[in-house]
């Protein structure tokens, strides 16, 4: 199925910043599962490790195929996500209070990971037959409105206010790199800003707490002002070179909250200090950047949105992150992509990545 | 095959929707986006900066002398109080003994000490160190709860020798009179799984105690109260040096029952050494004065978490003391349910009040003979003396000639057969047996015989004793069924009502107050007349009204009719029914109660009435 053309044109820079990421993604999982080892914390950190096996399995076979054939699947891939969407909120299991995994034997995943990519495809398709050169208005774009506002509201019927917002900011992203007529922009912006008191009442009551929390943090002592407190203590404390593997107090004193999924880079910032955290986001700069340049180079619109979709995931993902865990932005629970642990984001953002190499692959074949 | 059109499919593509990026827009855009993205990662880099380099030395002694710990502040539960104001539930002060694990220097001589000053099992604590000390070295582990007073002195006299050694207050649920209305008030449990990922309890964590039945379950989220925190500095030694943030807990609301202590302590000291359930209730609104059903528990043994042995007694006893039987006790209602079929009767027009039907003490139907209860017959007997002296014939005839869909009509519209509605769990709705139901449950029809026995409450008949209650009110207050109420009011510790048991608008059975007039002079006459069945619930000085039953344990007529009274093995004997009500002119209070094999309803259940009625009317002896 691969030519030779294409193992030529294999794209070795972003296959080994994926790598390198998974490196210190496992190195942190060991010491951030180290503290409770005896109680799952070795099961969680081997089972990460399958995870990445998968998710690089996953990468390949995302690569072995024309990504033409993706643009024909956007829609039905939408459609199919949309149906688990709903199915979950019928049969899902229901944990702490929100019903977001389906199940399948002992697999369970989040059908809303997969709503993700399928939204990235099927704006993608969509902006790609209206071609690029043009500014759009706001009344071009009730297509997209109503694609991204579909699993928008299922997602947070789950309740998922942070996955909801999060896929809205993946297609006003988009949106606006497409480029809108400017005079749309400032009429979207104000109308969005009039509609934040709206959205606000419709919010669940320990999600408003949330947000105030926020705010001000001395207000909810014991929710997620004490998670964001200790998580600043704990990436404050690494100062420039860190404690040390395996020395982070807060890490090995269970003060840090989640510290193997939402707070992992907090971990990391502890135990390696400046000199890690700014490795691992520069890691990050480097993928987004990569991708936006494969996105330029695009030989077609279609794979030259479907990446700048991914790269979009990529950012905001990692943005809102760490912003949490820095104090920066509310406690959302969106965990680090690539980073923190779990399976079904995992696969999603291998999956992502695949699509990524695949359109970096086949740029030059049309040459 | 497949893969070769799809390749086909993907050349066409190619070809056709091949168009270069060659445009300065897109390109712009991707230019500034790159700036965003720099500028956006500027900023998240500067914060890090700003965390561990600006004030990275103080985060790092905070994070040395990290001893912030979150310490919940656990919601008082709300208190609950009978009719009257008194306390029947509150909170006392629990003391935990607990160990820190990474703070004991010698566990072994430790652990001795402690089993000097407390009942402490070394070998058990020992093992639950071990079990704890792998995972969170400086989370206290408790060793035991709800220790006395006296070990706490002992303790923390000598906590200086013991170091590692804490003691934390709890709230601790309190029922102040051991099993008193327990199956009302109900029991706490911890809650379980399901209950934490339901969401229900946002307020709730695992370990706590929720309400599992009665009361206690039906008003679980306002009876919890919210949980309060801090964030609390400690020191080495684990003593407070400050409380950094603080959220009070907000206790429960209070709840008042419509339930009379003293009333309901005398109920469950008359069922004693029995095994049955009483009911009184206001018959003016429906309000429950006392609800006791036997054998019990005290709801204080799960408060500590049961163990294992008691769970098991007490769920694997065939006494089936958790069973409300008040509520959930189905039995026929016997003799009870003539006052039905006599109302029922009158309104149809089958029966004058003044017709009189002979009895010679047996009714034949085809082949079938029927008994009275009284060998020889009642001879000429009225409605007035049918229902005192309780004669069966005369009602196998009203039955007959009524038929038994209209009996299930009208016990229907009497409140039998379905839910009361009680605010309380488990509630059956017995059973009221139509021709149709016959059909449709067993597939055969209904046979005439069967309503005979019907009509005097036997055969398929089966109730509760709250409905029986609400029966007997009804008769009494001109027709009206209320739903039986246990809760008078729920306010929170400020005094701002959540819920006040209103004036509510009764169902109206429909019959006309001539009628019940007559079905209440008969009651009256069953217990002040001469031959009347229920001459046991006479007091001097006061207008009892009342009815007896005796349910038949049916199939084992054969048993029964060789021998007599106490010849009979317990388990074969009659249940004993009573209803009462008082004053019958102006009704304050009516009572049912069933005692399960107690014999004849006379002999056993109307004393039991009488005494309650005495007590609450205050009727001096």
């Amino acid at each position: 199925m691969l030519d030779r053309r294409l193992i030529q044109n294999f794209d070795w820079v972003l296959l080994l910043l994926l790598l390198f990421e998974a490196g210190i993604s496992i190195l942190n999982l060991y010491s951030a599962t180290y503290p409770i080892r005896d109680l799952g914390g070795l099961e969680i950190f081997t089972k990460q490790i399958y995870w990445f096996l998968i998710g690089f399995t996953v990468f390949f076979l995302m690569t072995t195929f024309n990504y033409y054939l993706l643009e024909r699947l956007a829609y039905p891939l939408y459609f199919f996500a949309i149906a688990l969407l709903i199915l979950v909120l019928i049969v899902g299991k229901v944990m702490s209070g929100s019903q977001r995994w389906l199940s399948l034997g002992p697999i369970s995943f989040q059908p809303s990971e997969l709503a993700k990519i399928a939204i990235v495809l099927v704006l993608a398709k969509f902006f790609s037959e209206r071609g690029e050169n043009r500014e759009y208005r706001l009344r071009d774009l009730w297509q997209p409105f109503v694609l991204t506002a579909i699993p928008c509201f299922l997602i947070l019927k789950e309740p998922d206010l942070g996955t909801a917002l999060f896929l809205g900011m993946i297609s006003i992203s988009m949106i606006l790199i497409v480029k809108v007529y400017w005079k749309s922009l400032v009429i979207f912006l104000c109308s969005s800003f009039l509609a934040a008191p709206l959205i606000w009442f419709g919010l669940k009551e320990y999600q408003q707490k949330r947000v105030l929390s926020f705010l001000s943090p001395g207000m909810d002592p014991l929710g997620a002002g004490y998670h964001v407190n200790q998580s600043k203590i704990a990436i404050g404390s690494g100062q420039f070179w860190g404690k040390g593997f395996l020395k982070g107090t807060q890490t090995r004193l269970h003060f840090l909250p989640e510290q193997h999924t939402d707070f992992a880079f907090s971990v990391l910032a502890e135990e390696w200090g400046l000199i890690g955290s700014a490795v691992l986001l520069l890691t990050y700069l480097f993928i987004i950047l990569w991708g936006l340049n494969i996105a330029k180079s695009s030989k077609d619109t279609f794979g030259s949105i479907v990446a700048v979709g991914i790269v979009t995931i990529v950012f905001w993902q990692v943005v809102i992150n760490v912003g949490m865990v820095t104090g920066l932005l509310p406690v959302v629970g969106i965990p680090l992509l690539l980073f923190s642990y779990g399976g079904s984001s995992l696969i999603s953002t291998m999956a992502a990545m695949g699509i990524l190499m695949n359109i970096s692959m086949r740029r030059f074949m049309f040459q | 095959m497949i893969i070769s059109t799809l390749k086909d499919k993907i050349k066409v593509l190619k070809t056709s929707n091949f168009d270069p990026v060659s445009s300065e827009v897109f390109g712009k855009q991707l230019k500034i986006a790159m700036i965003f993205v720099l500028i956006v990662f500027g900023i998240l880099i500067l914060r890090l900066w700003f965390l561990q380099i600006v004030n990275g030395s103080a985060y790092r002694a905070k994070s040395e002398h990290n001893r912030i710990r979150l310490h919940v502040i656990a919601p008082f539960r709300g208190m609950i109080f009978d009719r009257k104001g008194r306390v029947l539930v509150d909170n006392r002060p629990s003391y935990d003994l607990y160990v820190i694990p990474e703070e004991v220097q010698d566990r072994p001589q430790l652990l001795k000490r402690l089993s000097l000053f407390a009942d402490l099992d070394s070998k058990h604590a020992g093992r639950i160190l071990d079990k704890a000390a792998c995972g969170y070295p400086f989370k206290p582990v408790c060793l035991k709860k709800g220790i006395s007073r006296d070990e706490l002195a002992k303790i923390e006299t000598h906590s200086f020798d013991l170091p590692g050694v804490m003691i934390k207050v709890r709230p601790e649920r309190h029922y102040f009179y051991e099993g008193l209305g327990s199956h009302v008030l109900g029991y706490l449990g911890e809650i379980s799984e399901d209950q934490l990922r339901g969401g229900q309890f946002r307020d709730n964590k695992s370990g706590d105690l929720i309400g599992k039945t009665g009361v206690e379950r039906k008003w679980q989220t306002l009876l919890n109260g919210v949980r309060g925190g801090e964030q609390v500095e400690v020191d080495a030694v684990g003593r407070r040096i400050e409380v950094i943030s603080r959220r009070a807990s907000v206790s429960g609301a209070n709840i008042c029952l419509t339930i009379d202590k003293d009333l309901q302590m005398l109920a469950e000291e008359l069922l004693h050494g029995k095994h049955g359930a009483i009911v009184a209730m206001d018959p003016s609104n429906g309000e429950v004065l006392a609800l006791a059903s036997s054998p019990s528990y005290d709801s204080n043994l799960f408060i500590q978490g049961i163990d294992r042995r008691t769970w098991q007694n007490i769920v694997s006893s065939k006494d089936f003391p958790l069973q409300n039987r008040a509520l959930t006790g189905q039995y026929p209602p016997a003799s009870i349910f003539k006052i039905v079929v006599a109302l029922a009767g009158l309104e149809e027009g089958v029966i004058t009040p003044e017709e009189e039907i002979f009895c010679n003490g047996t009714f034949t139907l085809g082949k079938q003979r029927y008994r009275c209860w009284k060998k020889y017959g009642h001879g000429k007997v009225n409605l007035h003396r049918a229902l005192m002296e309780s004669c069966d014939v005369y009602f196998y005839n009203v039955g007959r000639r009524l038929g038994v869909d209209k009996i299930a009509e009208y016990a229907r519209r009497l409140g039998l057969g379905n839910k009361t509605g009680i605010n309380l769990d488990h509630e059956k709705g017995g059973l009221i047996p139509t021709s149709e139901w016959k059909l449709r449950r067993w597939g055969v029809p209904w046979q005439a015989g069967e309503t005979i026995s019907t009509s005097i409450g036997q055969s398929f008949v089966l109730t509760t004793p709250i409905q029986i209650a609400t029966l007997i009110s009804a008769v009494f207050n001109g027709g009206r069924i209320f739903t039986p109420q246990v809760t008078k009011w729920v306010r929170k510790t400020g005094g701002k009502s959540l819920f006040e048991s209103s004036p509510q608008s009764p169902r109206n059975a429909g019959i006309r107050q001539e009628y019940l007039d007559l079905a209440r002079n008969a009651l009256i006459g069953a217990v002040n007349q001469p031959h009347g069945t229920g001459s046991k619930a006479r007091i001097k000085g006061l207008a009892v009204a009342g009815k007896t039953g005796t349910a038949q344990v049916v199939a084992l007529k054969k048993e029964k009719e060789k021998k007599s009274g106490s010849e009979i093995p317990w388990k074969f004997r009659d249940h004993a029914w009573f209803v009462a009500v008082a004053p019958a002119d102006t009704p304050k209070i009516a009572v049912a109660v069933l005692i399960e094999h107690g014999g004849h309803g006379g002999s056993a259940a109307a004393p039991i009435a009488k005494e309650l009625i005495k007590a609450y009317l205050q009727v001096p002896l």
